[in-house]
Order: C-alpha cells, then structure tokens, then sequence
C-alpha cells in the first residue's frame, strides 16, 4: 500500500475506535450540539448589535456554535487523544512500524476535520429546521467553506502544537481547557461579543484565532461583513501551530 | 566464525550517555540469523538502551550498528517492514477489538502474516472479537507480541516480555518463543529472569553497568561447566565444622540457621571422599547432603556485584530461590 492509501485506512480505523469511545463520542460530538439546544433555548429571543445590525441570539448562537463545534472537534479533540496516546505508548509503538509518522498524524488530522464539518451541518440543519437560520449561498458558500477549511486545518495544528506543552495525560484537560477556554469567552463564543463590547476584550478577540474565526463562519449566516484578512489571521496561527509542532512534537511519554 | 552475512545483529564499540550518566559503555554483541538471544541484567543495566538503539528509538553516541545489514539510525521504513518490536511498555487502542488490532498493523507491512494465523499462534483464538480495553494484562501482552509478528519479521526485539506475569502466563509466553524460534526468527530478548534466559536463549550476554561482563551459552556462561561445585550438608547434632585441609577450613563457610553448611569446592571428587571419610570416621549421617554445579543465578548474581536492590518487590522467579551467602 502507499502512503495515501495507508493513510486512509487509518482514518477508517480512527474512527471505528472514535465513536467506541465514550468520552470522545460525547464531549467531542454531543457536548457542542447540547450547548447549540441549551443557549438558543435559554437566550435565543435577545439580541445583539453586530455591524451596526441587530442580530437575534437564536441566529448568533446557531452561527457560533458552528464555530465551537469545529474547534472542539479539532483542537480540543486532537490535543487531548493525541496526547493519551503518546503516554499509553501508542505512538511509540506505531513509530517502530512501516507507517511514516506523518501518515498517522495526517490521519487523525483529517478524522478530526470530517468529524468537525459532521458536526457544522448538523449544526446548520439545527438551524434551519427550528430557527429558519440563513444559510450560506453562492460566493458567501465558497467564503464560508474557505473559513471552515483553513480554521479546522489551522486548530488541528494548533492541538499537536500545545501536546508538546502537555507533561503527561493527568494534564491533559487543564492544559487544553486553560489554553482554550478563556479564548472562547472572550471571543464571543458563549456570550456574545457586540459593537459595545469593551475594547479591552474586543483586542484580545483580535490577536487570538478564535474570534477571527467565529467571525468568518458567522459571516454568511448573519449576513455580517465577511473579511479575508480573519482567514489569513487563522492560517497564520495554523501556520505558526505546525512549526511548534514540528519542533516540540514527541512520539513517546515525556517524562 | 560467522561471515558477515549470517549476523541479524553486529554491534561494535556501542555507547550511549544521558548527559553526565554512560549508559552504555563500548559494548560488542554479534547475532546470528535464526538465534534466540537473551540480554540478561539487572535494571539500569543498559539493556532497553542498547535494544532502543537497535530499534532506531534512540541514538548511539558511538560505535557501529548494523540490524539485518541496516544501520537503524537512519529510520529506514524497509528496515522496520523486517523486524517486530515487543515494548516494555504497552499501549493498544483499547476500543478496537483483537482482530482489528493485529489487522490494523498487518496493513502496514507489505508480506503479513494471516491475521487468524498470528492471533493462534499467540493463543487469543477465544479473544478474537473482544475489545483490548477487557483484556488481562496477559492477554495484552499477547497481543503485544502479535502486533510485533504482524509483518512476519525476520527479526523480533522483546524487550521484558515476561515482566509481571504469573508463573503460568510465563511459560505460556515462553512456548510463544520457543515456536518463534522453531520458525527460523531470530529474537533478541531483554530479562532479568535467569530462568527465562536460561530456558529460551542459544546465547546469553549479561550486561551490567553498561559493559558485557559474560558471554555464551546459558550452560557454560561465566565458567559455569568448569565452575566451582557446592556442596551442602546438615551438620549433625554435637559436631563441630570438620577441618578438611584443602578441601573445608570451617572459618571460611557459613552455618545456616537450619544447620546447613555449605562450601565450593574446586575438586569435588576430592571434597567429597574427604567429607564422607570424616562422617564415616565419625559415626555420623551427612543428612540432606546436596552436590550442585553454580546455577544460572549464581554466576549472573556474581558478575553482577550480588543481587539487586531495584529488583525487590518484583514478582518472584519461577525458579527454586536460594540463600545467598555474602
């Protein structure tokens, strides 16, 4: 088999072990569509002023958690698995085989991104079957999809980036969930960031990826501006994610 | 002599130091195709060093390697299609099942063995279908070694294979190499079991602190065939340890707390008309009288500098345990 082939069957394999188990199954799959249920439920009636547009919640929130469920699947996902299997030994032990190292990690990279684009159009149905959400047509489609693409590819990096920053597996959740979880609240993720947001939080939303990102995928649901200089900011921090990667990245327990 | 071309495994003038510590200290080892090779040492000895040097794990600070004519420094991927590794330390993905473990590796090599054929050949036929995560340590360990024969290696490292297992997983591990061996594989083993060595290997190096103290095969290594014998007896009840000239000064031996005493001797033939003629002279019984050539232990707990500390706790050696004298 060659590399592209080889590739692929471990992207099957992947995935038969991701849905086996249950942590990845549920924080991974269920946790972003239970958040997607419980805020438009709770807050979807608001709204918030974004572009000079009033926004309702319940379209803001079906937008963003488009966003959330991405870097879930990817990030968090692919730091967190990456590393248990680094410390129970099974990248060691896959370094010893045939497989190229890169063709494991590409695997589980491209895994994580169809799980993540799974997870959008689930999102987006959600949407428009209960709050008549907009979806993205024509050349604000193809703006989306670049959005998608790169954000998912760029926070994938960013999860084998920080392994390299995780002592062992114990860490594993407060390193990723420190790393990850303010980004998120102040990037209007969970509550949302409008035109009168304190300019403080609008300039942390501005250096870290996530708002960038939520920004572009928001775009073409909530008719806002879309910005292809959000999608060279989030590649720029894939791009700087893959080079800390290729230094830091380690096939066996740290110890 | 072996040419070139017979050895799986040349090593010459290997060494390898973790900042400040030598780890390995200029080690030479040859083995030959289709051989079972024990390295035998104490924790720390410089055994999983010197195997994940040839592995490609690690690299040496000096010397020449060459694993099946390949210097595994380079990574090679053809190198690695002709060799299994058993680690000592496991990690399977524990929500595949059995069969897709061994499937999900045999894909990675260009001439696998059947799936159904490896897992026989390990004895998990029964486990086929269940999940790692409800596996017995034992039975992981199985799975470990039919990840490692996956590819139909010609060459197999199994580094501790044994380590923590029950007596009777033991031997079950042990007809596992004995059939590898019986295929024509050549096999490094890593231990510290002498029995394990003792039982499995054609040739046994004993490392400590990072050299090769001794070399050959399990029953002549460290002058074991030409070795001192030891004699042991009861001393009977009232009698004090007998002076023998050249044969026992009752100074040099030790008295057990059971009564036992026991002695080398360099003549045993000698030692033993002397020792009889005594107790015959004497009127006396030699009760529980023993002769025994040095075991595998003996001669390993010697060139070892006595046993060791680090060992304490570990599960006990199938083998018989003896008391050491100091």
């Amino acid at each position: 088999m060659n590399v592209p082939e080889l590739t692929l069957r471990q992207v099957r394999f992947t995935n038969k072990a991701f849905w086996r188990n249950p942590a990845s199954a549920f924080f991974t799959f269920a946790f972003p569509l239970m958040f997607l249920v419980i805020f438009t439920s709770l807050l979807g009636s608001g709204t918030v002023p974004i572009a000079g547009k009033d926004i309702k919640l319940a379209s803001y929130y079906v937008a963003v958690m488009g966003a959330f469920a991405v870097i879930t699947a990817c990030y968090t996902n692919i730091a967190m698995s990456v590393t248990f299997q680094r410390d129970s030994g099974v990248l060691k032990r896959t370094k010893g085989t045939p497989l190229p190292g890169p063709a494991y990690l590409t695997a589980r990279v491209i895994h994580a991104m169809l799980i993540a684009f799974l997870l959008v159009i689930i999102t987006a149905t959600f949407g428009k079957l209960f709050y008549s959400a907009d979806l993205p047509t024509g050349f604000s489609l193809f703006e989306f999809l670049a959005m998608l693409f790169i954000g998912a590819a760029s926070f994938c990096a960013l999860g084998l980036a920080i392994t390299g920053f995780i002592p062992n597996a114990d860490a594993a959740p407060a390193v990723v969930n420190a790393s990850i979880l303010p980004a998120l609240f102040l990037s209007g993720v969970f509550i949302p960031i409008g035109d009168n947001a304190p300019e403080w939080i609008k300039l942390i939303g501005r250096i870290f990826p996530v708002k960038h990102f939520a920004d572009g995928m928001q775009a073409a649901f909530l008719g806002t501006p879309f910005y292809w200089r959000d999608v060279v900011v989030v590649a720029l921090w894939g791009a700087v994610g893959l080079l800390i990667a290729a230094r830091k990245f380690s096939w066996e327990p740290r110890k | 002599m072996t040419g070139a071309s017979d050895l799986a495994i040349d090593i010459r003038g290997l060494t390898k130091s973790y900042g400040p510590v030598e780890a390995v200290k200029g080690i030479d080892i040859q083995i030959s195709r289709g051989e079972v090779f024990a390295l035998l040492g104490p924790n720390g000895a410089g055994k999983t060093t010197t195997v994940e040097i040839l592995e490609g794990y690690r690299t040496r600070d000096g010397g020449d390697v060459s694993v099946l004519g390949v210097d595994p420094a380079t990574g090679s991927r053809a190198l690695k299609e002709r060799v299994g590794i058993v680690l000592q330390s496991t990690g399977i993905d524990p929500y595949l099942t059995v069969s897709e473990t061994v499937a999900l590796y045999s894909g990675y090599y260009p001439h696998p063995r059947p799936v159904d054929d490896v897992i026989d050949l390990v004895g998990l036929d029964a486990k086929r279908n269940t999940r790692v995560v409800k596996l017995s340590g034992g039975q992981q360990r199985r799975l470990d070694v039919a990840i490692a024969l996956a590819g139909d290696p010609e060459l197999l490292f199994l580094d501790e294979p044994t380590t923590g297992f029950d007596p009777s997983a033991r031997r079950g591990a042990w007809d596992i190499v004995k059939d590898l061996a019986a295929l024509g594989k050549t096999v490094l083993l890593t231990t510290h079991y002498m029995d394990e060595a003792q039982y499995l290997a054609d040739t046994v190096a004993v490392i400590s602190q990072g050299t090769i103290v001794a070399l050959g095969s399990p029953s002549t290594i460290g002058g074991r065939d030409v070795g001192n014998t030891r004699v042991r007896f009861r001393l009977p009840a009232g009698e004090a340890i007998p002076s023998l000239p050249g044969v026992l000064n009752p100074h040099e031996v030790e008295t057990e707390g059971d009564g036992f005493i026991e002695f080398d001797a360099a003549e045993p033939t000698r030692a033993l008309h002397e020792l009889t003629g005594w107790a015959i002279e004497k009127g006396v019984d030699l009760n529980g009288l023993e002769v025994q050539r040095p075991s595998l232990e003996d001669v390993y707990l010697a060139l070892t500098g006595g046993p060791s500390t680090e060992e304490q706790g570990e599960p006990e050696p199938a083998g018989r345990r003896r008391r050491r004298r100091g």
